[in-house]
C-alpha cells in the first residue's frame, strides 16, 4: 500500500497547458500516473498529447472521474485554482507553484479546511508526492526512486527529497510514498499527517523525516511521534550551521530570536527517539540500519 | 523585505492608520529644511533595519533649527550596530500620555493570523513576553473571518487599555489587520502605540515586513527593495534574481534548492572546510542562471574553490551543465569548480561536462566525496 496517491489515481493538470505543466504532465505520464486531464479555460477542447483539456475543473473530473489534481499555475493564479479544484470535490490538490503570497496560503488552506474538509492541499512550493512503482505526481524524477516499501518519506525540502531517495535506492531500500510537503508559511499538509498516515499504513515500516530551519513544525513532529508512533524513523534537519537572522531561501527557513534551530529540532527529534543524521547520507545510513533491524 | 520606520508609516498612511506628519533626510541641511517646514518641536530618528538606535544615541529630540542641525549630523553617518545611518526621519515630537504594543503576524503552527495587543508598550514585546505573559492579549484570527468590530473591541478590552483609548485602538487595530492582509505583510508591528492626552490613539512606530512574493500585486514596491540592507556580494546576487546569503569562508557554494543549499554550506563545514555562502539558483534554473551565479561567487575575492551540487527536479542536469560551460567561456574562472549533478537529465548533464573536464572542472559522484574534494582544494 501507499498512502495518498497509488496506481489507481486519476490526476488532472491545472496548468498542463504551460510549459512547465506539459513537461511534468507528460513525465508523470511516462512514468505510468494516470494523466487524465488538463485544465485551461482558454484551450477547453483541444489536448497535450493525446490527455483532453477541460474549461473547468468540475468539467475535467465529470469526464474523467479525476480525483487529484497538481497545480503548475503561475504565483497569483494560485488561490483560485486551488479553490476550484476543492469546490469541484477533489481529494487532493498538489501544489508544487512556488512564491506565492503568504497571505494567499492561509486564507485558502483555512477556506478549504473550513467549507470543503474532503480536500487535501499538498503544497504549495513542494516537489509533489510519488509512490514509487505507482503514481508520481509532481516534479520528483520518478527513476531515483525504488518501488516497495518498507520505507515512507516526507520532507520539508524539495531536492532534499530527492537526496534522500536516491540515497536509499542506493541502498537497495524501497520507499512506500515520499511526500514533499513544501518549505512555505503555511503547507496544506504538515509532518503531522504524514506520519499519522504511515502509521496506519500496513506497508510501510520505517519512516524518513527531512526537516529545515525555521518555524516549529519539526518540534510539533517530535511531540507526535513521542506519544502516537510505533514505526522506527531517521531524520535529517538541514540548516545546522545556518546563521540566525539570515533566511536561506525558503520563506521558512529562518531561524530568528534563537527559535526554530536546528539544533533544537534534533532535540527534539532525538528525544522523541528519532535516530537524527548529521547529513543526508548519515540519515540514509541510519535507515538502513533501521530497516536491517525491522 | 523590511521597511524602515518611515517607509513603515507612508505605508501605514496609505490605510489611513494616524502616524506623526514627517519627511526623511539624506543630509543635514535636508533635514534642518524638513524640521522647519514641521515646526518644532520636533524627532531626528535614525533609519536602520536594526533595533536600539534609542540607546545608541539615533533619535533625539530638537526644539529649535540649531538643535536640529546639531542632532541631524550627529546621527547621519552614525554606526549603529554596524549599520551605518544614510536617511533620518524628521517628524513632529509627540505628547504621550500611554504606551502601548500592537501587532499583527503569521503563527505558523495555527495556520492563523495572531495578533498582539499590550498595555504595555514602548519596550522590547519579548521582554513583556518573558516577565509578564499575561501582559499581552493575543487573538487568532480565521482569514477567511476577518478581523470584525466586535472581536477588536472584546480584545481591546482584554488587554486592559485605558478606557479613553478603547476606540481609538479598536479603529487603529481594524485598519492595522487590514494593512497587514491587504497590504501583504509579513508583520505589521506598532510599538509604542500612544494614547494623547488629547485621547487621540497614534502610531508612533511602524516596524513592517513586506512579502516580497506578493510584489507582482503592488506598485512602488521596488523603492522599498532599493533600501535593503545587503553587502556587495549580496547585491550583486539579488539583481540577477538568486536568493544568495553571505558567510565568510572559501568554499563558493552553488545548490538549487533551499534545503539542498542549506545541506550543502553543512556538509562543507561538516568535513573540515568553510563555506563562503549559500547560494540558492531555485527551481528552472537555465544557463544563464547558472553563468549568473557563477559570476557573482567568482567576484568572491574569498573563494578559493567551487562547489556546485545539483539535485534535477525542475532543474535540469543538462541545462546546468551547459550554464557551466556558458559561464566558463564567458567569464575567467580562477577557484577549482568540484560539481555533483543527479537527479533529472543528470546523464547528459555529465556528459556534457566530461567533454569539458580538466583539474579546474571536477565531476564527482556523491555529495560528500564532492565536498571533501571541494574543502581539499579550497586549502
Amino acid at each position: 500500500m501507499a498512502i495518498f496517491v497509488d496506481e489507481n489515481t486519476k490526476v488532472l493538470y491545472q496548468g498542463l497547458t504551460g510549459s512547465q505543466g506539459r513537461f511534468y504532465g507528460l513525465r508523470n505520464r511516462d512514468y505510468g500516473t494516470q494523466v487524465v486531464a488538463g485544465v485551461n479555460p482558454k484551450k477547453a477542447g483541444s489536448d497535450v498529447d493525446g490527455i483532453p483539456v477541460y474549461g473547468t475543473v468540475a468539467e475535467a473530473k465529470q469526464a474523467t472521474g479525476a480525483t487529484v489534481s497538481c497545480v503548475f499555475i503561475p504565483a497569483p493564479g494560485v488561490q483560485s485554482a486551488v479553490l476550484e479544484a476543492a469546490e469541484a470535490g477533489l481529494e487532493l490538490v498538489v501544489v508544487i507553484t512556488e512564491g506565492v503570497p503568504a497571505q494567499d496560503e492561509a486564507y485558502f488552506y483555512n477556506k478549504v479546511k473550513r467549507d470543503f474538509p474532503g480536500t487535501r492541499i499538498l503544497g504549495p512550493n513542494c516537489p509533489g508526492i510519488i509512490s514509487p512503482g505507482k503514481a508520481n505526481i509532481g516534479i520528483t524524477a520518478g527513476e531515483i526512486a525504488k518501488a516497495g516499501g518498507p520505507v515512507g518519506i516526507v520532507s520539508r525540502s524539495g531536492t532534499l527529497t530527492y537526496q534522500a531517495l536516491y540515497e536509499l535506492k542506493l541502498q537497495g531500500i524501497g520507499v512506500t510514498t515520499c511526500v514533499g510537503i513544501g518549505g512555505d508559511p503555511v503547507p496544506g499538509t504538515s509532518f503531522i499527517d504524514c506520519l499519522e498516515a504511515f502509521e496506519a499504513d500496513p506497508e510501510t515500516k520505517a519512516v524518513m523525516l527531512i526537516g529545515e530551519i525555521g518555524g516549529s513544525a519539526e518540534e510539533e513532529a517530535a511531540e507526535f511521534i513521542k506519544h502516537k508512533m510505533t514505526k522506527p524513523i531517521s531524520a535529517y534537519i538541514a540548516g545546522v550551521t545556518a546563521p540566525p537572522g539570515k533566511k536561506m531561501g525558503h520563506a521558512g527557513a529562518i531561524v530568528s530570536g534563537g527559535k526554530g534551530t536546528a539544533a533544537a529540532k534534533m532535540e527534539a527529534l532525538t528525544d522523541a527517539g528519532v535516530k537524527v543524521g548529521n547529513n543526508p547520507t548519515e540519515a540514509g545510513e541510519l535507515m538502513v540500519e533501521i530497516v536491517k533491524g525491522l | 523585505m523590511d521597511l524602515l520606520e518611515y517607509q513603515g508609516k507612508q505605508f501605514f498612511a496609505k490605510f489611513d492608520i494616524p502616524v506623526s506628519p514627517g519627511e526623511a533626510a539624506t543630509t543635514v541641511d535636508e533635514a534642518v529644511a524638513a524640521a522647519d517646514r514641521i515646526g518644532y518641536p520636533v524627532v531626528v530618528k535614525a533609519q536602520v533595519h536594526v533595533g536600539g538606535r534609542g540607546k545608541a544615541g539615533g533619535v533625539k529630540l530638537a526644539s529649535n533649527t540649531e538643535e536640529a542641525r546639531e542632532h541631524a549630523g550627529n546621527i547621519l553617518g552614525l554606526d549603529i550596530k554596524g549599520h551605518v545611518v544614510k536617511i533620518v526621519w524628521i517628524e513632529q515630537a509627540s505628547d504621550i500620555a500611554e504606551e502601548y504594543y500592537a501587532s499583527f503576524t503569521l503563527d505558523r503552527a495555527a495556520k492563523k493570523h495572531l495578533g498582539m495587543l499590550s498595555a504595555e508598550g514602548g519596550v522590547e514585546i519579548e521582554a513583556v513576553a518573558e516577565t509578564n505573559p499575561d501582559a499581552i492579549a493575543k487573538i487568532w484570527i480565521d482569514p477567511v473571518d476577518g478581523l470584525t468590530e466586535d472581536v477588536a473591541k472584546a480584545w481591546v478590552s482584554a488587554a486592559n487599555l485605558n478606557p479613553a483609548a478603547t476606540d481609538g485602538a479598536v479603529d487603529i487595530l481594524l485598519k492595522l489587520y487590514r494593512a497587514y492582509t491587504e497590504g501583504d505583510a509579513d508583520l505589521c508591528e506598532i510599538n509604542p502605540l500612544i494614547l494623547k492626552p488629547t485621547g487621540e490613539v497614534h502610531a508612533l512606530d511602524a516596524k513592517v515586513t513586506l512579502d516580497g512574493n506578493a510584489q507582482f500585486r503592488h506598485e512602488g514596491w521596488e523603492v522599498y527593495d532599493a533600501t535593503q540592507v545587503r553587502d556587495e556580494r549580496e547585491q550583486a546576487a539579488h539583481d540577477k534574481g538568486l536568493q544568495y546569503v553571505g558567510l565568510d569562508g572559501s568554499v563558493g557554494v552553488i545548490a538549487n534548492g533551499a534545503g539542498l543549499a542549506m545541506s550543502t554550506v553543512d556538509i562543507v563545514n561538516q568535513v573540515g572546510g568553510s563555506p563562503a555562502n549559500f547560494l540558492d539558483i531555485g527551481g528552472g534554473a537555465n544557463a544563464e542562471v547558472m553563468a549568473g551565479a557563477l559570476e557573482v561567487i567568482n567576484n568572491d575575492p574569498n573563494v578559493k574553490a567551487i562547489f556546485i551540487n545539483i539535485f534535477g527536479g525542475i532543474t535540469k542536469g543538462d541545462e546546468v551543465a551547459n550554464g557551466i560551460v556558458t559561464a566558463l567561456g564567458r567569464v575567467h574562472i580562477d577557484a577549482p569548480i568540484v560539481i555533483r549533478i543527479d537527479g533529472t537529465n543528470a546523464d547528459e548533464g555529465r556528459a556534457i561536462l566530461a567533454e569539458h573536464e580538466s583539474d579546474k572542472l571536477i565531476s564527482k559522484p556523491t555529495m560528500l566525496e564532492a565536498a571533501r574534494a571541494v574543502v581539499e582544494l579550497a586549502k
